[in-house]
């Protein structure tokens, strides 16, 4: 049995989103006042600014007035889940691949998810990497047995069909696209060396290898998953990469994912 | 305890380096705990950095206290964390509901405060400085609506909330006269009402009115400090004595001096009564 105070609030949120119809007898006397739209508009602008601000290059790339208009009917289907705002817009990239005003620029949702590893990237724990001294000093026959499992910074996404990181990093960095653009899928892997967010170019290999190492295989496999990826690939050369930019978790750092 | 809390500022991430740098004598600083319940990262270690040099107070606003349902307690658990991460000199949270259902709602929501609002509210203070095994102050809200159905005045219902729960309050001038505006009653008369001796903390703000042909007035914290909000200020703390003081602004942010100036300004009426008393 739910008491007044509840009954209150089921009634005030129904009316702000849906309409007073229904709600308890107190609800419409509140509804028809002009302060009302200051509680509706208040509770769209923040989740609006929250996620301009969580999705700055698809914001960048549309238009701000475009983005506001596109962000209102998944700010209304959608409210935040988590008070923590910067988590806001999980399911945002999602909604703009479905959206039909945003089928012109198709490379959008691709885009989205890279501004959204940013901010998982940005905030996530803090942690020693791996250096590639730990590893030249393992016997080689114990390279494959070992188990090396992502930075908690670390995030990387292979986008298929389209370049969205060549997009987004143009972007990110203020820099010209390469004219022409080569119109093929591209990957990205970001990790947070001494406190900044940095980004670099991942082909699929290193996606299918840090997808492998989040699963928590052993490098052979992570190996074999790069070269079922990406065949030819130069899994050492890769692996030197991906430690280089600091992609794994030192021993005893919590890796990604949890 | 802050004793020594001059006029505060709302930190913004754009000022991190003003504000290390800063050195005003009871300067302090205010920050959305919300905006730092994260596991690591750049922020962190801000916030951090500028704890080694100044007061920090977390000013909460998704408790959701008006809730009828008690706080989330990963919610409480963060928060717990970022206070003994941060060690801050104040804590504080609204009077008004903002999550309900599962769902998170950026604003401050109004209620009827009756009775069973009370009983309710006075249990999730209660659990809140249990989980953070300390007195925090709550803050009371700006108002856009005539509701039915209370049983208790605000300030009467602060009060009854303070000794029920041993809660502090903090005192938002700018949303004293933004709901007295907006509702139609005396700002200095509920000024006069207010339980002084419970106030911890003093919010100013700026606000502005929805829309050129509104009577409405919004907690917008877009502008300065109005001069009305001021006058009501300085005739306050002729009454209560200095008491930490914050100046807030959340949009349109100006550069960190301008915002200085108006810590500056609240510095000169705290100093001002700190020399008669």
């Amino acid at each position: 049995m739910k008491g007044d105070l509840a009954r209150f609030q089921d009634g005030f949120l129904r009316a702000l989103y849906e309409g007073a119809d229904g709600a308890p007898a107190s609800i419409p006397a509140l509804s028809v006042q002009p302060g009302f739209a200051v509680y509706r508009n208040t509770i769209a602008k923040g989740c609006i600014d929250a996620l301009e601000a969580n999705f700055p290059t698809v914001a960048r790339l549309a238009g701000s007035e475009w983005f506001r208009a596109a962000a209102l009917p998944y700010v209304r289907s959608t409210p935040p889940v988590s008070v923590s705002l910067m988590e806001y817009g999980a399911g945002f990239p999602g909604f703009l691949a479905a959206f039909p005003p945003a089928q012109e620029l198709p490379y959008l949702p691709g885009v989205a998810r890279l501004d959204r590893l940013w901010i998982e990237a940005h905030t996530a724990a803090d942690g020693a990497a791996l250096d590639a001294g730990a590893l030249a000093r393992l016997p080689a026959a114990a390279l494959g047995a070992l188990v090396v499992r992502p930075h908690p910074a670390a995030r990387w996404a292979w986008h298929p069909g389209l370049p969205a990181y060549a997009i987004w990093r143009a972007n990110r960095e203020e820099a010209a696209l390469d004219d022409p653009l080569p119109w093929t899928g591209d990957g990205a892997l970001l990790t947070r060396p001494e406190s900044a967010v940095r980004w670099r170019e991942a082909g699929k290999g290193a996606c299918a290898f840090l997808d492998a190492c989040a699963a928590g295989l052993p490098m052979a496999e992570a190996a074999r998953a790069a070269m079922r990826a990406q065949p030819g690939v130069d899994v050492a050369g890769l692996l030197a990469e991906l430690i280089s930019a600091g992609a794994f978790a030192a021993p005893g750092t919590a890796p990604f994912p949890p | 305890m802050p004793a020594d809390l001059g006029a505060g500022l709302g930190l913004k991430p754009q000022h991190y380096q003003d504000a290390l740098a800063a050195s005003d004598a009871g300067l302090w600083f205010e920050v959305h705990p919300e905006n730092y319940m994260m596991a690591g990262g750049p922020r962190l270690a801000w916030l951090d950095a500028v704890r080694e040099r100044h007061p920090l107070s977390l000013h909460g606003v998704s408790l959701s206290l008006a809730a009828d349902a008690p706080p989330d307690p990963a919610q409480l658990d963060r928060l717990a964390r970022l206070a003994a991460r941060v060690e801050p000199a104040l804590v504080s949270e609204h009077l008004a509901w903002s999550a309900w259902g599962g769902r998170y709602y950026p604003d401050l929501l109004p209620f009827p405060r009756t009775h069973g609002a009370l009983a309710r509210i006075a249990a999730n203070v209660a659990r809140t400085q249990d989980a953070l095994g300390r007195r925090i102050a709550v803050e009371n809200p700006s108002h856009y609506l005539r509701i039915d159905g209370h049983d208790w005045s605000e300030t009467d219902f602060l009060a009854e909330l303070a000794r029920r729960t041993g809660c502090g309050l903090l005192l938002d001038v700018n949303n004293v006269h933004v709901s007295a505006c907006n509702l139609g009653y005396d700002a200095a008369a509920y000024l006069d009402a207010f339980p002084a001796g419970a106030i911890m903390e003093i919010h100013l703000a700026g606000h502005s009115r929805d829309g050129a042909d509104s009577m409405l007035l919004v907690d917008s914290h877009d502008a300065p400090v109005a001069p009305a909000v001021w006058t009501l200020y300085e005739r306050l703390i002729e009454r209560t004595g200095p008491l930490p003081t914050l100046i807030e602004r959340d949009d349109g942010i100006p550069p960190f001096a301008e915002l200085l100036g108006e810590a500056r300004q609240a510095g000169n009426i705290l100093g001002a009564q700190k020399a008669t008393a």
